[in-house]
């Protein structure tokens, strides 16, 4: 089967600065990858590639080839806004909007012209199922989607991705605001959605990684130095440079 | 401050405590060799009641291993150590076993006359404490290469035990009285045989530690 | 302070806060006090119906101010607003990084600090003679929406900036255009601050009274039309004071100024967070 995503000699560069080096890499679909490395590795940077997040950031240049089964989303012809429907971002920090959990939940599919009351009453409740909070939340839709706690609200995220019916859910440390019982949760919640979803996840979090993860992909100054089954790379590493950082001799 | 410093001199000690294990290990082998050819039976129970310390001296490493995998989450190299840690320990407590057993040997045939002078048997025994010793040194110098060839020297060892084998068929086919006695010195052979043959799997750790891979090594005719 | 320990300089400067906000809320109390008090006993319904009878007498009420002014606020506010509100967003969400734009903000900047009358000078000439608009309300909105304008345009577009760059990359990232995130997002969030803006600018607008005295002339009547002149409540306290007796009258015109500027920031306020509720959706 071809891969979900596959870059292709990405290089990016944040004005002068060069953040990523010739980065080639398959991602599988249905499956959970991983990307590990030390902070200004470049992980985040390539994981917001590949939903076109960058854009919004000025002075930025990109070489190389992104593409989603097959088609590159740095095509001028390509339009952005289908590209972050299909690839959906779960942040580091939970972002709720302030609005009520249903109008959090339903802003993607209204954004995306669905306005038809009873259409957005199913999609809320099915997306609050996917993402597990559903029963925590069912009889407080009308609450602000802010009263809730970190690991909800952090749901509450993955729930409005959900809604935009997204292939790839890219999430950008998702845990690392929340408390371990929180970020067990989704890690869990990680493991089911991976049957409908391919997911891709930047995480620094060495032990999440290894437990979560099919794949994973080491980062180091810019490059992707190995990448391989988790399983593999965690016991048998090719790379010194990956052996040193995922046993914690690297300083 | 090296990250993981504590950690390494962790890894350090416990190698020792395996060293430690293993000379404890060679000197059963030893001294129930002596013991046998001595008639020595004092030195004998010794060997026996010192089985116990053994044993105990691997469950505090295994306890050990548990620990640092708990506490330090240990991945690739170093959890290939702890690993390879864990399964060496039971070949050397079963290799113990098996000097424990040439003791009890020993102490069963007392002081009967011998059926002639043990002299392949001594051999067997030298050979294999050898083979331990360069075995556990090639673990913690990670030199594979030193491990494979200790595992081919394995054959001389079991070419040690056929000769004891058909010369004692010989006495016992000669002289039907001498079967008791000679079935004991065959036991005390395949003792020692099987004792080759653990050492042989502690090389395959050695394999392990260094490549990741397990792959077993062609060890024993029988 | 050499010398005192950090306790003490604590005691000192708390004191010292705290009688600065005694004396400022007093003041402010005294001032609207002595008008409200002065000034109250002069309101009577005839006071605020009949129309004034101008010239030097300082006699009849106030009631086409009362209309001149609400007119006038009106008018102001619905040019003022969606082009305040729009340059911001413009400005905070659109406009490039660049010398250009730089320019417009240090303009705007610039503009804030001009005394009004130089606008009601500015007004006069091209509102009321060059665009033939003449003395009118609408010539003096059109003034007061040059005046009032870099100060809105400042309210706004801080309040913009400080809405979570977060916030505006969630919304992005499900797909929602730069448009629909501006409408969407970061409008409901910025609006108590923008709404303060807009108080801030009623304020302004009812306050003034040198740059409408030239743009809306001094006509006592009762205006007919925006394109009629007339007398705002500011203004009337003006002529009163200056060319007539009537301190009595001006008092009372002042107290219903404070009333007036009272209901309108009360009002805006209650619907500002109406609209809050409406947009997290408490219910």
């Amino acid at each position: 089967m071809d891969p979900k995503i596959q870059t292709r000699a990405l290089d990016f560069r944040y004005g002068k600065v060069q953040a990523l080096k010739k980065v080639t890499l398959d991602i599988r679909e249905h499956q959970i990858t991983a990307l590990i490395g030390p902070s200004g590795c470049g992980k985040s940077t390539f994981l917001r590639t590949l939903n076109r997040m960058n854009d919004i950031i000025p002075n930025t240049h990109l070489e190389g080839k992104v593409l989603l089964d097959g088609l590159n989303v740095y095509e001028p012809s390509v339009d952005v806004v289908e590209v972050r429907k299909r690839v959906g971002m779960v942040f580091q920090q939970p972002n709720p909007f302030p609005k009520t959990i249903f109008e959090n939940v339903a802003f993607g599919p209204k954004m995306l012209g669905i306005n038809h009351r009873l259409r957005l009453d199913e999609v809320v409740e099915r997306s609050l199922r996917r993402a597990a909070l559903w029963d925590e939340v069912k009889d407080d839709l009308g609450k602000s989607g802010l009263v809730l706690s970190g690991g909800q609200q952090q749901r509450l995220c993955i729930a409005r991705v959900l809604a935009v019916e997204p292939e790839v859910i890219l999430m950008d440390e998702p845990c690392s605001a929340l408390d371990p019982l929180s970020t067990l949760k989704i890690e869990e919640l990680m493991r089911e959605l991976e049957r409908s979803y391919t997911i891709i996840i930047v995480t620094h979090n060495m032990q999440q990684a290894a437990r979560v993860s099919d794949w994973t992909g080491f980062f180091l100054l810019g490059e992707l130095v190995e990448y391989n089954k988790t399983g593999e790379l965690f016991s048998r590493p090719k790379d010194k440079r990956t052996e040193d950082y995922i046993t914690g001799r690297f300083g | 401050m090296i990250p993981r410093e504590s950690f390494d001199r962790y890894l350090h000690e416990l190698q020792d405590e395996v060293l430690v294990l293993g000379s404890m290990v060679e000197k059963a082998i030893d001294r129930s060799m002596k013991a046998l050819k001595e008639r020595n039976l004092e030195l004998a129970s010794q060997v026996v009641a010192d089985d116990a310390k053994i044993n105990q001296k691997r469950l505090d490493i295994e306890e050990r291993c548990i620990e640092l995998i708990v506490a330090q989450q240990p991945v690739a190299g170093d959890l290939r150590i702890i690993i390879a840690v864990l399964n060496i320990i039971i070949d050397l407590e079963r290799i113990a076993d098996h000097a424990e057993g040439v003791a009890k040997i020993a102490l069963m045939i007392g002081d009967e006359p011998p059926l002639k002078p043990l002299v392949d048997l001594p051999r067997m025994a030298e050979k294999a404490r050898d083979m331990l010793r360069r075995s556990l040194d090639a673990f913690v110098s990670r030199d594979s290469e030193a491990a494979m060839k200790i595992t081919a020297e394995d054959d001389e060892v079991d070419n040690l035990y056929d000769q004891v084998y058909r010369e004692l068929l010989t006495f016992m086919l000669e002289d039907p009285r001498t079967i008791t006695r000679a079935t004991r010195l065959i036991w005390v052979a395949h003792n020692l045989e099987r004792s080759a043959d653990r050492v042989t799997n502690i090389c395959e750790r050695v394999v392990f530690t260094v490549t990741g891979k397990m792959e077993e090594i062609e060890a024993s005719k029988y | 302070m050499i010398g005192l320990s950090p306790k003490l300089t604590q005691k000192l400067a708390w004191g010292f806060v705290w009688l600065a906000g005694i004396i400022a809320v007093l003041t402010l109390v005294f001032i609207i006090g002595y008008v409200l008090a002065k000034g109250l006993s002069a309101i009577s319904p005839e006071f605020l119906f009949t129309e004034p009878k101008g010239g030097l007498s300082g006699e009849g009420g106030i009631s086409s101010c009362i209309v001149a002014t609400l007119w006038l606020i009106i008018i102001t506010m619905a040019i003022l607003i969606p082009l305040g509100i729009g340059a911001a967003i413009y400005l905070a969400e659109y406009a490039p990084d660049n010398k250009f734009t730089r320019l417009v903000r240090y303009s705007v900047e610039l503009l804030a600090g001009v005394p009004s009358i130089v606008f009601g000078l500015f007004g006069f000439a091209i509102f009321v003679l060059a665009l033939h608009f003449n003395y009118s309300i609408l010539a003096g909105a059109l003034t007061l929406v040059c005046l009032l304008l870099p100060f809105l345009m400042r309210s706004a577009e801080e309040a913009i900036r400080a809405t979570p760059q977060s916030q505006r990359e969630a919304s992005l990232a499900l797909g929602a255009t730069k448009w629909q995130t501006v409408v969407h997002v970061i409008m409901p969030a910025a609006m108590p601050g923008i709404i303060t803006g807009i108080i801030l600018c009623v304020g302004g607008a009812v306050a003034e009274s040198a740059c409408l005295y030239v743009t809306m002339g001094g006509s006592a009547g009762m205006p007919s039309s925006f394109l009629s002149g007339g007398r705002t409540l500011a203004v009337h306290v003006f002529y009163l004071a200056m060319e007539t007796n009537a301190l009595d009258k001006a008092l009372a015109t002042g107290a219903v100024l404070i009333i007036l500027i009272l209901i309108i920031n009360l009002s805006t306020k209650w619907l500002s967070q109406r609209f809050q509720a409406k947009m997290s959706g408490e219910t």
